[in-house]
């Protein structure tokens, strides 16, 4: 069984997260919102396996934390 | 243009039964003369059990209504005789386009499947193979074969009882009586028969309606499947073209759920809508309009004492992905073959409540397939509308989004995984043949391997030994011998036996497999013939 990471596995995060503020500079919510969901769908293809998918649905609705 | 169903096919005649001086029984009544009852009948006629099929009418479905029928459906119309003929007069495609908004975003072409005698799909009108199948009754009357349609028949009134089924039948000569040990009622999603008994039809998981068009037209548009997301002419719902025999195309408009259906049936409402999808200039005859409308349900359980309920009467879908009548026809290639058994007395009633589990499980599978089609067509929520606007915006850039595209997933035979008829897996084989699965076809050089397993117990062997014929309570499984050697393209192989070298299957008479091993072992095979066909 592969586990979902959640120990810290980003480089260089501060990059990474100023890069996911920059691509929504100027763009309204409802933009904003279409971004992150394709966002999600582009991620969730590149994990692919479903076992880590179905853990990263229950780490980001908070379940068992 | 074609009239087919304006044609009588089955004119009222009158029976000697009207004339009895007590009500004659037959062996088995099928109330419904479409597609899902004409099958029951052929299939039960085929192996010698003498049917009456009653029906209101007397003419074939009004309209294209289902007009796509899937490999499965194809393989069981072979067995009943019609398949050739299908596939002959059906149309065949491998494209389609999808849009979104005001545009294309993209194209695909399906790649063919190969190694089957019947494509994954065509598309033909129900007339058609209502018509097909009335030929087919026709032909085995001709050969004295015990089935018989009555047209103007209507069931009024039913009375249920431990040995039969009492019926009052109306006819435009009046009334009179008849019986039957076996009712199978394929009348349809308001089926009669159900209202008579009381029975439930449970769970409306979803509710809208389609206004459904046959336009005859003399266009160019190539034979693909182009489906709509919410496109310019028809504001936040769906559309679907697809072609069908003789210049017939079928238009599909989701109309929503709150609408005056009557308002947008009239041709002055219908033709600017098509107009505004086909485009100003193109010319068009209205063949047939209808309002269609839907629910996702079905009954707790298909078997009632007696009674057997068999496709929309059933369980009714959402039309993504030609669930319907294909679901509705392997209903009736699931009960005929226990039917005929219990009739025969060869094996128990409780076999015929391994009907309902097995159906019952293909139902939730279908509900559950067309109701996660509908909730992509018609998103429930605004975040359920944003992802499904973030696929199809995908879908136009990056071809990993397109898998996620849900316009209907065809239809395909349901597995019946934990059915009480299944003897445990002894083979490391193949996920696609595992017990409970629909045996797929294999090439054998110039013929292919499902033919050879149509309508009686067979044990396949594959490179492996076993006695000719093994009988067991009454019941004969033949063996049918193969190797791999047989199929060049080793699909058969792939298909069969996987990672192992040998196997011997149980396959039941509706070609789904009842049990697997790497090797004849007596024991086993006669167990799991007793437990396939209610025994154990």
């Amino acid at each position: 069984m592969t586990d979902l990471i959640l120990t810290p596995n980003i480089d260089n995060a501060d990059d990474f997260y100023a890069g996911l503020l920059s691509v929504h500079e100027g763009l309204d919510p409802a933009q904003s919102d279409a971004l992150n969901a394709r966002l999600v769908l582009v991620l969730a293809n590149h994990i692919g396996n479903s076992e880590v998918l179905a853990q990263a649905l229950d780490a980001a609705a908070l379940k068992g934390r | 243009m074609n009239k087919i169903f304006e044609t009588p096919l089955y004119a009222y005649q009158r029976s000697p039964d009207q004339d009895a001086a007590t009500p004659v029984r037959h062996k088995a009544i099928v109330v419904g003369a479409g597609p899902v009852g004409l099958a029951a009948a052929i299939d039960l006629a085929q192996q010698g059990i003498a049917v009456v099929v009653l029906d209101e009418n007397d003419k074939v479905s009004f309209g294209s209504r289902a007009i796509c029928f899937s490999q499965r459906t194809l393989e069981i119309a072979d067995r009943l005789g019609t398949g050739r003929q299908m596939v002959d007069k059906g149309v065949l495609w491998d494209a389609g386009k999808v849009y979104f908004d005001d545009r294309q975003v993209y194209e695909f072409n399906l790649q063919p499947d190969t190694g089957y005698a019947n494509p994954a799909f065509i598309n033909l009108q129900q007339y058609y193979f209502e018509d097909a199948l009335v030929a087919r009754v026709r032909e085995l009357q001709a050969a004295g074969a015990p089935i018989e349609i009555r047209g103007h028949n209507k069931v009024d009134a039913i009375g249920t009882h431990d040995t039969h089924v009492a019926l009052e039948v109306d006819t435009p000569e009046g009334p009179y009586n008849v019986e039957a040990e076996w009712l199978i009622a394929c009348d349809g999603a308001s089926s009669p028969t159900r209202r008579m008994l009381g029975l439930d039809f449970e769970g409306r998981v979803f509710e809208d309606n389609f206004l459904i068009a046959d336009v005859v037209m003399e266009a160019d548009f190539p034979s693909e499947r182009w489906f709509w997301f919410d496109p310019p002419f028809n504001r936040g719902q769906s559309a679907l073209l697809h072609k069908q025999p003789d210049n017939v195309w079928r238009i599909d408009l989701q109309l929503g759920w709150d609408i005056d259906k009557e308002h947008e049936k009239r041709p002055e409402n219908v033709i600017p809508r098509l107009k505004a999808m086909l485009g100003e200039d193109v010319e068009f005859d209205l063949e047939w309009v209808s309002i269609y409308t839907f629910q996702c349900r079905r009954m707790d359980r298909f078997r009632h004492g007696r009674v057997l309920f068999a496709g929309d009467s059933a369980h009714q879908v959402s039309p993504f992905g030609a669930r319907g009548a294909n679901s509705g026809v392997q209903d009736t290639d699931n009960l005929c073959w226990k039917l005929k058994l219990v009739i025969d007395g060869q094996a128990p009633e409780l076999l015929l409540d391994s009907y309902s589990h097995e159906r019952v499980q293909a139902a939730d599978e279908n509900i559950t397939n067309s109701t996660r089609s509908t909730d992509f067509i018609t998103p429930k929520s605004e975040m359920s509308r944003l992802l499904r606007d973030a696929v199809l915006d995908l879908s136009e850039h990056y071809d990993f989004a397109r898998p996620l595209v849900n316009s209907g997933r065809l239809s395909t035979p349901c597995t019946y995984t934990g059915s009480s008829l299944n003897s445990a897996d002894a083979l490391n084989g193949p996920e696609v043949t595992r017990p409970g699965a629909a045996c797929p076809d294999a090439p054998l050089g110039d013929e292919f391997l499902l033919p050879k397993l149509a309508g009686k117990f067979t044990l396949l062997t594959i490179d492996a030994d076993a006695p000719d014929r093994i009988e067991e309570g009454g019941i004969e499984a033949t063996r049918l011998a193969l190797s791999v050697k047989d199929d060049l393209t080793l699909e058969l192989k792939r298909r069969y036996l996987g990672g192992a070298t040998s196997a011997v299957y149980l396959i039941r008479p509706d070609q789904h497999v009842a049990a697997r091993r790497d090797n004849y072992e007596e024991n086993a095979f006669r167990q799991a013939i007793r437990r396939a066909t209610g025994k154990e």
